[in-house]
């Protein structure tokens, strides 16, 4: 099962896939665990049922969202040997330690407070219980902070020597670390998956009040999600700015790739808006640019020149397609986040936030948008980055293990429809999840789970015959 | 006498592996034993008991993967191309097995779907792994320090004994997890399992140990050669021991007893490879001094390990406090 390609393309094409589902899930949960220990606290401060509510209403969503994460995160974290095992000897002794600090600081903490967080409350107390709300929510954010180093340094790599196997020997921690893209990567992605959480939260609440505006706890996590959009979206435009930036002074190949800019403008650049990469004649075909703007944008100034692609080596040039489009696709879905955003105010001052059935429609639209933007952001940087994995010293061509394309092409294939199969049903369940109401008066059959007595309930809740009665015309 | 930082960091990764083995095993285990308690009511007891602690539980398995990756970049650069096929399909299985937990909640005519695939995932790993231990055991090609092997050298008669002996003693380990945590017909049910598993375990046990020595000479002079002859000795007495820890608790209905006796098979065993293996990491091909990764790396990821491990084995144990006690509906468990 090779599919007539090269071991090299289908390894690529299989780490694209399953990191991209892997990165689904925690961009999701990062956002809501800290959405539950917001949650949490406000119900222990104000005793407001209404916050309990929510707690566990979006706890559900979390527990199911989060398994799904740790299921294809432990794939990632074998397919470096198994698919790139050259690049794991090579790079191994440096990235290794902190995907191992990842999982002494982050994967325990997550893992052992999860089961007291989901399921303790009624053994713990609240207040042990609110720490272990606070520690999951911490746990994702060590997570993202490690992983995010690691990747950032094989953008911008510094801190080591090379030995004569040609292996990457670690000299300076803290170079490696902070290495230049780290800090705006890692700003830029958790703020991408507050947003990301945010306008889910904000497109099932607006989902409820479309359905009933006078809900409370539909209110409420609207009310919530749309601060989130207007105070965070300028955040991150602002963040994706600065990491833009970083990466031409850093990657600036990576940065022409983007723009659209085959040649070099030694008098000012223009921005393309639009246009479609013709990589066989080196243009971008029906292009409506702006002139100037794009050196605006990166030099701040009009006239300051700008490289093109033709200024690098041919072997060192990434694939326009793909970041030209991702980046577009990114962008302009953080406009239109912004839009959302400034639109709520608006509501919120004419005092019809609750009541603007357009609003209402809109974040519903813009409900999956987080995730699209978190996958095209990713696309952008990761194809941006080849022809190299370590950036200018490690081709993704050298990386690849010795394993022979029929196994690569077997276990993509097995991948893929496992992958469809198992997060299509939890996609599934979740828009179930979505769909019930958040009402105080009774509990959802679906609020039900392992242990899910613990929460508002107390007592074995969880026999037969509760969830089979009410349940068959939901499946 | 300076510190040996590749020994040190082999014993840290065996403990890793260990810790998942005896942690994992109890909660694949359950699964495996699926089909001997087709009631849901049973089921859903059974996914309760581990619910709260399996994530932690397969977490070793990210240490014991990653540390490999920090710490030996080149068994894990080697090992894993080699045991590409049954690696994919081990982490197929926990995908299963992971996202059953949650879903089998989530639907109630689909349910049965999740259950099988609870089962089928939770048999697929343990039985991988199992494969995956014993072609370490039996040797992989390495030429240059990179994997020089074919992809079907991992699947001989000896790797389907491990992997059949791997998932038996992890079905053992369920049992006497669920004789320790449930009450009334479903506890018999279980310790009844555990003394079927638990005589095939012992046998399989039997099986690769009298085997692997043939295998490879280092083995053999390692088991049978004086003097190390005289301190291996001490396994096989130990693990009788064990058998009969494990015997007498089953049949005088105590409830600790026999889990615990389960986990000193597993610890006895894996100590037995360790013997095996020393001073190799991966045997007749990479000694722990060679595989080893630059110093500062080790030194750098030991600095927070030796402070971390036991902060983590901390808060583990009292997670499994905070859910002590035999889970029981009747009584109301929360
Ligand atoms: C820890 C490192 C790391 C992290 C956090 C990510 N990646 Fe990555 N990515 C790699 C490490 C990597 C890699 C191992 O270095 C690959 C494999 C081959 C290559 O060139 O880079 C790669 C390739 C790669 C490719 C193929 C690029 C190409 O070959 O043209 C895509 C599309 C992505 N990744 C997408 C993502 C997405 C959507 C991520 C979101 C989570 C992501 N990556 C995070
Ligand atoms: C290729 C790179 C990656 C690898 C090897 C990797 C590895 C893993 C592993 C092994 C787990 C399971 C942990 C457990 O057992 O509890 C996991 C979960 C998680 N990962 Fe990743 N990961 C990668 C990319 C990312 C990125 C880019 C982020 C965030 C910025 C991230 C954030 C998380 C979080 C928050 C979890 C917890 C589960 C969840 O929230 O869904 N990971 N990852
Ligand atoms: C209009 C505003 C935005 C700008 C100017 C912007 C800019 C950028 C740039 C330049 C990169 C590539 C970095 C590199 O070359 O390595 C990037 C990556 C990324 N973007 Fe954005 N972005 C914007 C909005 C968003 C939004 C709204 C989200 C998600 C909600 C998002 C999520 C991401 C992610 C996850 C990455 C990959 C990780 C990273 O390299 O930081 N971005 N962004």
């Amino acid at each position: 099962m090779d599919f007539g390609q090269s071991a090299e393309l289908l390894a690529r094409i299989q780490f694209a896939f399953t990191v991209s589902f892997h990165f689904i899930f925690p961009a999701f949960s990062i956002g809501t665990a800290s959405y539950l220990a917001v949650l949490n606290g406000l119900w222990l401060w104000k005793r407001d049922p209404a916050y309990l509510k929510l707690f566990e209403y979006w706890k559900t969503i979390f527990a199911v969202t989060f398994g799904m994460g740790v299921v294809s995160g432990i794939v990632m974290s074998y397919q470096f040997g198994t698919n790139w095992s050259v690049f794991s000897e090579r790079a191994g002794a440096v990235i290794g330690p902190l995907m191992g600090y990842e999982v002494l600081t982050a994967f325990f903490l997550e893992a052992g407070f999860l089961g007291i967080a989901l399921f303790g409350r009624k053994r713990v107390g609240d207040t042990l219980h609110m720490v272990a709300v606070v520690v999951v929510a911490v746990g994702t954010l060590i997570s993202a902070t490690w992983i995010l180093s690691v990747n950032s340094w094989m953008h911008t790599p510094q801190g080591f020597s090379i030995d004569a196997n040609g292996n990457f020997v670690p000299e300076d921690w803290w170079a490696i670390v902070f290495n230049p893209s780290f800090p705006y990567r890692l700003v830029h992605t958790v703020l991408a998956a507050f947003l990301t959480t945010a306008f889910a939260v904000g497109a099932v609440g607006a989902w409820h009040l479309l359905k009933d505006r006078t809900n409370r706890q539909a209110r409420i996590m609207f009310s919530m999600a749309m601060w989130m959009a207007a105070i965070v979206t300028p955040m991150q435009i602002l963040a994706g700015d600065m990491h833009g930036l970083n990466t031409l002074e850093y990657q600036p190949a990576k940065i022409a790739a983007m723009e659209g800019h085959y040649e070099s403008h030694p008098e000012g650049a223009p921005l393309i808006l639009f246009g479609i990469p013709n990589e066989d004649e080196q243009r971008i075909d029906y292009a409506i640019e702006i002139p100037k703007l794009s050196s605006l944008i990166l030099k701040h100034d009009l006239n300051a020149p700008l490289d093109g692609l033709d200024a690098f080596p041919e072997d060192a040039r990434p694939p326009v397609t793909i970041p030209f489009f991702a980046f577009r696709i990114m962008v302009g879905i953080g406009f239109a986040m912004l839009f959302v955003g400034l639109w709520s105010l608006w509501a919120r001052w004419r005092k019809n936030i609750y009541t603007n059935t357009w609003l209402h429609k809109a974040a519903l639209v813009m409900g999956p948008s987080g995730f699209v933007a978190v996958l095209a952001g990713w696309f952008t940087t990761e194809v941006g980055r080849q022809p190299f994995t370590v950036y200018g010293l490690m081709r993704t061509s050298e990386s690849l293990s010795p394993v022979e394309a029929p196994a690569v092409g077997a276990s993509l294939v097995a991948f893929v429809v496992v992958y469809f199969l198992v997060f299509g049903a939890g996609v599934f369940y979740l828009f179930r999840l979505f769909r019930r109401p958040p009402i105080l008066e009774e509990d959802h059959e679906l609020d039900k789970g392992p242990h899910r007595a613990a929460g508002i309930n107390p007592g074995p809740a969880q026999e037969d015959t509760i969830r089979e009665g009410a349940h068959h015309h939901g499946d | 006498m300076a510190i040996d930082l590749p020994t040190v960091w082999a014993g840290i990764i065996a403990f890793a592996v260990l810790a998942y083995v005896v942690l994992d095993g109890f909660d694949l285990g359950v699964g495996i034993l699926f089909p001997f308690f087709p009631e849901r009511q049973n089921r859903d007891l059974m996914t309760n008991s581990i619910a709260p602690v399996w994530d932690g539980n397969e977490t070793w398995l990210v240490l014991g993967g990653g540390g490999l990756m920090a710490v030996f970049p080149v068994v894990y650069a080697t090992v894993l191309p080699a045991l590409y096929m049954p690696i994919i399909m081990m982490l197929l299985g926990l995908v299963f097995r992971g996202v059953a937990f949650e879903f089998r909640w989530r639907t109630a005519r689909g349910s049965i779907y999740w259950d099988v695939g609870f089962w089928l995932g939770s048999t697929i790993a343990a039985f991988t792994q199992g494969l995956a231990v014993g072609a370490l055991v039996q040797g992989i090609t390495i030429v240059d320090n990179a994997y020089a092997g074919g992809w079907w050298d991992w699947l001989t008669p000896f790797t389907i004994i491990t992997g059949l002996a791997v998932t038996i003693g992890y079905a053992l380990l369920g049992a006497t997890w669920l004789n320790l945590k449930t009450t009334g017909e479903l506890q018999a049910r279980s310790r009844r399992l555990a003394m079927a598993t638990g005589v095939i375990t012992l046998g399989l046990i039997g099986v690769v140990s009298l085997w692997s020595p043939f295998i490879n000479e280092n083995y053999f002079n390692r088991w049978f050669g004086w003097p190390t002859a005289f301190f291996s000795a001490f396994v096989p007495v130990m693990l009788a021991g064990c058998a009969f820890a494990l015997w007498h608790g089953l049949t005088t209905d105590k409830h600790l007893q026999p889990f615990l006796a389960a986990l000193g098979l597993f610890v006895l065993s894996f100590v037995g490879l360790g013997i095996s293996f020393y001073p190799y990491i991966v045997p007749g091909a990479l000694t722990i001094a060679e595989a080893a990764a630059p110093e500062s790396s080790l030194i750098f990821l030991l600095v927070g390990a030796s402070v971390l491990i036991p902060v983590i084995l901390a808060y583990t144990g009292y997670a499994y406090w905070v859910f002590r006690g035999k889970i029981d509906p009747d009584e109301g468990y929360h």
